[in-house]
């Protein structure tokens, strides 16, 4: 899927969040959004989401705009895993990412549905807590089941805000995985806003950068990401360090 | 990613669904063999006892009989011919005061429990009902100023209508617009779910402190009836309330019923629920109008009956999980039977001296409620 962004601002009541800010994506890229707190991530993907309403720009997806689609059709096509995640009592894991199959059930559940289901929780490494209630899990395992969640709908783009944030060292790597997985196997389009520059550098096919609501500088990693660029942006100064797994950003003094 | 050793054939999680559900259907079918028998129970208990059998045969004529009358070709088809009860008395007894005393408690249960689960759904908030969004106070403010100043506003405006229509008609009056205010103010402020359970507590105080005045300054024979009437109860029941009530419930049910799936798709956020396809607001805005409908129709004929909007989904939560397409009937079949046993241990444990309903079922339902936390999640049904 291909998806355009067009001169797209998005404001909190008079408070502009972002500004301006176009790019286009690829079928089957994972585009990593970064940028220091506040610069409008969470918001332009909230946008993309079609949960805020740009107050100018378009979104294409595919050459149809968003904004004119009809919700459920979005639903099938935009996946979306929140960075502040909800869930109510006596929810289970399996119920939980059952939802992401909700633009595709009328009332009763099919075999076929439940089987989506299994694959996303495999997907995740959660297939065996599929009874467990959402509340016994680990911040680290719900944020993984909301991961499986937007699996088990099958959109074409993929949105994530921040789904390292809560997992320890071990699991960002594998959640990272799972998404380049999505984009080089099941040719799906991920946009995912991280804050851990080392993981946008080795997963990313492209990188965005937002400051204060506009984008800095969109491109590869390796062409964006400079120590330059890094300190007009984040205010850090970093080195690069190469070694037999690659090169890694080690930031060296704020 | 490390690799989970649990469950890991390729049909757990279909196994685990369909498990699941027939486990949740029987307790639905459980739960509504036990609302029959304590409709039965109900219909034969009382300061005067009548026996199954007179009652099978009071029903069954009440429902033959103006059949057999409309459509006499049906009788020659399907002959039956039944006794008349043993007991002379009982056919008044029933059907006169009875079932539509039954069917009252049953509508009325049925109304604030299924109100109470879509409203705690809506708002992902399990401490809201029709009661903690203002809906209650209200109601009993629209009652109390029906009942204080009626004689006089019926008296020259309105002199065919009866007190009773008019408590009822400014009780369903009010509850809509408490919801109406609560809604409006929240939607200035975003919609946030925090701040319409916060409109819906101030509503309810402003409410509150009418009440209060009217109390303060009515003649102790309103101060009463206000008394009575914020103390709820099935006195008000009749056929007439009961042919209003039943479609009422019915509608609302189906209504709210056929929203279960988006209801489930709430509880993972406002945000999430959009992105899935739904319209959180309109969804919000249709639910919660047509739950405070369901419950300020049955509130206007019974006056004040809390805790089954509140409890009543709360245990069924604990006992057929959060898929509201098995939690809003499970509400309703609880919410019934809570209502129908407490109503008729109420009128009964003293009988002929009948004791406010909430006494009975606060008991009743809180002891089944602390049963249910000791007992410990870990054997759900689901």
């Amino acid at each position: 899927m291909e998806l355009v962004l067009d001169t797209i601002t998005t404001a909190y009541g008079n408070t502009v969040a972002v500004e301006d800010v176009s790019f286009t994506v690829l079928p089957g890229q994972v585009v990593a959004l970064i940028g220091p707190n506040g610069s409008g991530k969470s918001t332009l993907i909230k946008t993309i989401a079609t949960i805020l309403k740009p107050l100018r720009g378009s979104i294409t997806i595919d050459g149809l705009d968003i904004a004119r689609m009809h919700p459920i059709d979005l639903a099938s096509r935009i996946g979306y895993v929140p960075q502040q995640y909800t869930y109510t009592l006596y929810s289970t894991v399996m119920e939980t990412v059952l939802l992401g199959r909700r633009p595709y059930i009328k009332w009763s559940v099919s075999d076929e549905e439940l089987s989506r289901v299994q694959r996303a929780l495999e997907a995740v490494d959660m297939a065996g807590s599929a009874g467990r209630f959402m509340d016994q899990l680990s911040g680290g395992e719900r944020q993984k089941v909301f991961i499986a969640r937007a699996l088990a709908q099958e959109p074409a783009l993929y949105l994530f805000d921040e789904p390292t944030s809560a997992l320890d060292i071990r699991h960002q790597l594998g959640v990272m995985e799972t998404l380049r997985i999505l984009g080089t196997s099941r040719g799906a389009t991920v946009i995912v806003a991280l804050h851990d520059l080392n993981l946008a550098y080795r997963y990313a096919d492209r990188v965005v950068i937002m400051d204060q609501g506009r984008l800095v500088a969109a491109g590869k990693p390796q062409d964006v990401l400079t120590p330059d660029c890094i300190r007009s942006v984040y205010g850090v100064e970093t080195v690069f360090v190469t070694n037999e797994h690659g090169e890694f950003i080690l930031p060296v003094r704020g | 990613m490390v690799q989970d050793t649990r469950i890991h054939s390729p049909s757990a999680v279909n196994t685990l669904y369909r498990s699941g559900g027939l486990r949740r259907i029987a307790l639905l079918v459980a739960l509504a063999i036990i609302l029959i028998a304590a409709v039965i129970w109900a219909a034969c208990t009382g300061t005067v006892e009548v026996s199954v059998h007179d009652t099978y045969l009071v029903c069954a004529h009440a429902v033959l009989d103006p059949l057999y009358t409309a459509l006499p070709g049906l009788a020659a088809m399907v002959p039956v011919t039944l006794p008349p009860p043993s007991d002379p008395q009982a056919t008044l007894i029933v059907t006169g005061f009875r079932l539509p005393r039954i069917l009252l408690a049953v509508l009325t249960g049925i109304s604030l429990a299924v109100a109470g689960s879509v409203m705690q759904g809506l708002l992902r908030n399990p401490l809201v009902s029709p009661f903690t969004l203002g809906l209650s106070s209200a109601a009993s403010f629209g009652a109390a100023v029906a009942i204080v100043i009626g004689p006089a506003v019926l008296g020259t405006m309105a002199p065919g209508m009866g007190n009773d229509a008019f408590i009822i008609l400014m009780a369903f009056l009010f509850g809509w617009l408490s919801m109406f205010l609560v809604y409006m103010i929240a939607r200035s402020r975003g919609m946030s779910q925090s701040m319409l359970i916060l409109a819906g507590v101030v509503i309810g105080y402003i409410f509150q402190a009418g009440v209060m005045g009217m109390n303060y300054i009515s003649s102790s024979d309103r101060l009463r009836d206000i008394v009575v009437w914020l103390m709820g109860g099935m006195w008000g029941a009749s056929w007439n309330a009961v042919f209003i009530l039943t479609p009422v419930c019915l509608g609302c049910f189906i209504i709210l019923e056929l929203m279960a799936w988006d209801l489930n798709a709430l509880s993972s956020g406002d945000d999430v629920a959009q992105s899935i396809g739904i319209n959180v607001e309109r969804l919000r805005l249709k639910g919660l109008m047509v739950a405070t409908f369901a419950s300020s129709c049955c509130l206007a004929f019974t006056g004040i009956i809390g805790f089954i909007g509140l409890m009543a989904p709360h245990i069924c939560r604990m006992l057929i999980g959060n898929d509201h397409r098995y939690l809003i009937p499970c509400s309703a079949l609880l919410g019934a039977s809570i209502l129908l046993i407490s109503d008729t241990v109420a009128r009964t444990i003293l009988s002929p001296v009948e004791i406010p309903v909430g006494i009975i079922m606060y008991l009743i339902g809180g002891c089944f409620f602390l049963f249910l936390i000791l007992r410990g999640r870990g054997r759900g049904l689901y």
